[in-house]
């Protein structure tokens, strides 16, 4: 589903790489779990496979998209088949709730009835019933996360990314995010985690890469982790 | 994507772009004062250019040349001459005026000062017949004095043209200064023109950059160019037309304000109620221009202000 072969990148000519020669393979309906210390490249791995960093060198191919062959105007279908979740839950500010999810579905040009249909149910997957009229600013933490959630999984993607989606959050609503993750991966979406929490990534007792300085050190499954 | 999925995203982007405008309608509402500000300024610079060219065109239309004939010169010859004169090519009209005429008309306007009336008289006149030519460009009077200075020309005249000596020195001069002033009004309406393009475009970037971040964030879930740009051209579209539309009452209610204050009077060179004619007469053109200039103005602003938020990485 997800394919690095020795992928670097680097940001500044002659710096040092932000990652280094990166091999990962991600089966379909895998839940991985990407951990690491601030700074180890973790959320460069994430921008490059949305495609909003480009490797320096090495090969990307997310469900048999390769990313060299991809031309500009190819990157927004990509995204739109990858299911998102950032760590400052990037949510529309202008948009209530029903609308930030419904944004996910009109800009395919979605019919309304389809919109309306749906985007009920996945409100409820997340537990946000209730809320479709609220403003993000009138939201807490973990109902901003959870609206973000359901705005990446409306359209059913293969692939979910979620970029420390708990690293704002306390942990009562982190493990609310944890278990809505969980669910959708249970449903057989391909899960990609990154988190520095040590209790999550010890409880989910799932595949652990671990990232240092731009390089995978291990790569273990079902494994715990200590900082 | 299919014909019914495009035409529900192009009401979807103009729905989005309308209710965007009333979401961000303090932001909407001080881009669209600057707007207002700017566009009327280049309206009001319109109307007193135009203005003050018909005064011009007042002044100079009264420029002429006169030809002062000798007494002696038969009919035909002058039908000659007549024919030959409207033959040049800068000249608009010919008006032959015999002896007589020339007298009624040196009567009339002397109408007051008996002394000057008893000095002439039908048959002790003076005065030449004269052909007065209208020219069609001022700049070039040379052309017709050239002709009117051939020696067998010169030979029928009972005294230099009008355009000779000092009255030529002072027509140039006259000629002259109208040009620059002409030029100067010109240049005006485009410095402000293209000042305010400037303006409302700084205002609607700054507006766009204002909300980059929602660009950035509907980039990254997958929206299309068009399905993000949109809604900002349809918002800046808005701003510009009502922009417009304010302008129009603003200059039309001092247009309003003016015929009671200054009912009839002229201010120097400018004729307001010239200025109120040339409003209204051309209401519907110069509201069209300016409610089309604020369109093109909001669209094509922020179609280049949106540009480099939507730009991929290419490195």
């Amino acid at each position: 589903m997800i394919l690095l072969d020795r992928v670097s990148k680097t940001y500044s000519k002659g710096g040092k790489p932000s990652l280094d020669r990166i091999s990962l393979h991600v089966e379909p309906k895998e839940f991985v779990i990407l951990v690491g210390q601030s700074g180890a490249g973790k959320t460069t791995l994430m921008r490059l496979l949305t495609r909003e960093e480009k490797q320096t060198s090495g090969k990307i191919i997310v469900g048999g998209i390769d990313y060299d062959k991809l031309k500009d105007k190819e990157i927004p279908l990509l995204r739109r088949k990858i299911g998102v979740v950032f760590q400052d839950f990037k949510l529309l500010p202008n948009k209530s709730v029903f609308e930030n999810v419904a944004f996910a579905l009109e800009m395919v040009g979605s019919s309304n009835n389809e919109i309306k249909n749906t985007i009920p149910k996945v409100l409820d997957i997340v537990n946000l019933v209730g809320k479709e009229g609220s403003m993000p600013m009138e939201l807490s933490g973990g109902e901003r996360q959870r609206v973000a959630i359901a705005r990446a999984i409306v359209r059913q993607p293969k692939i979910l990314i979620a970029d420390e989606p708990t690293g704002n959050l306390d942990p009562k609503h982190a493990w609310d995010v944890i278990k809505i993750l969980e669910k959708i991966n249970r449903f057989g979406t391909t899960v990609l985690l990154t988190t520095h929490n040590q209790d999550i990534v010890n409880k989910l007792k799932r595949r652990v890469v671990t990232v240092k300085e731009g390089k995978i050190v291990s790569d273990r499954a079902h494994a715990g982790y200590k900082i | 994507m299919s014909g019914k999925r495009k035409i529900i995203t192009f009401w979807r982007v103009i729905r989005t772009g309308a209710i965007n405008f009333i979401r961000n309608i303090s932001l909407a509402i001080a881009a669209m004062a600057i707007m207002v500000v700017t566009l009327t300024i280049v309206l009001f610079s319109l109307i007193i250019n135009s203005t003050f060219s018909h005064t011009i065109n007042q002044i100079t239309s009264k420029i002429d040349i006169s030809v002062y004939l000798n007494d002696n010169v038969n009919k035909a010859a002058t039908n000659k001459l007549v024919a030959q004169i409207k033959a040049l090519p800068n000249v608009a009209s010919v008006d032959y005026l015999s002896k007589a005429q020339v007298l009624k008309q040196y009567e009339q306007q002397n109408a007051s000062n008996l002394q000057l009336i008893e000095a002439v008289s039908e048959t002790n006149n003076p005065l030449p017949a004269t052909i007065i030519i209208k020219p069609v460009n001022l700049n070039d009077l040379n052309s017709i004095k050239n002709f009117l200075d051939k020696p067998s020309i010169v030979k029928l005249e009972s005294a230099p043209t009008s355009y000779s000596g000092q009255e030529k020195q002072a027509i140039d001069r006259i000629t002259h200064a109208t040009n620059v002033l002409r030029e100067i009004g010109f240049v005006a309406v485009i410095i402000f023109a293209v000042v305010s393009v400037l303006i409302i475009f700084n205002t609607i970037q700054m507006a766009i950059f204002n909300r980059r971040d929602e660009i950035h964030i509907m980039r990254l879930l997958g929206a299309g160019t068009g399905y993000i740009r949109g809604p900002f051209i349809v918002e800046s579209i808005i701003y510009g037309m009502l922009a417009a539309l304010i302008s129009i009452l603003i200059v039309n209610s001092a247009f309003q304000a003016s015929s009671n204050a200054l009912q009839a009077s002229s201010l120097g060179l400018l004729d307001i109620n010239y200025a109120k004619n040339f409003f209204y007469n051309d209401f519907l053109n110069l509201l069209t221009a300016q409610v089309g200039l604020g369109i093109v103005i909001g669209a094509v602003s922020s179609l280049i202000a949106t540009r480099r938020y939507l730009k991929f990485k290419t490195r």
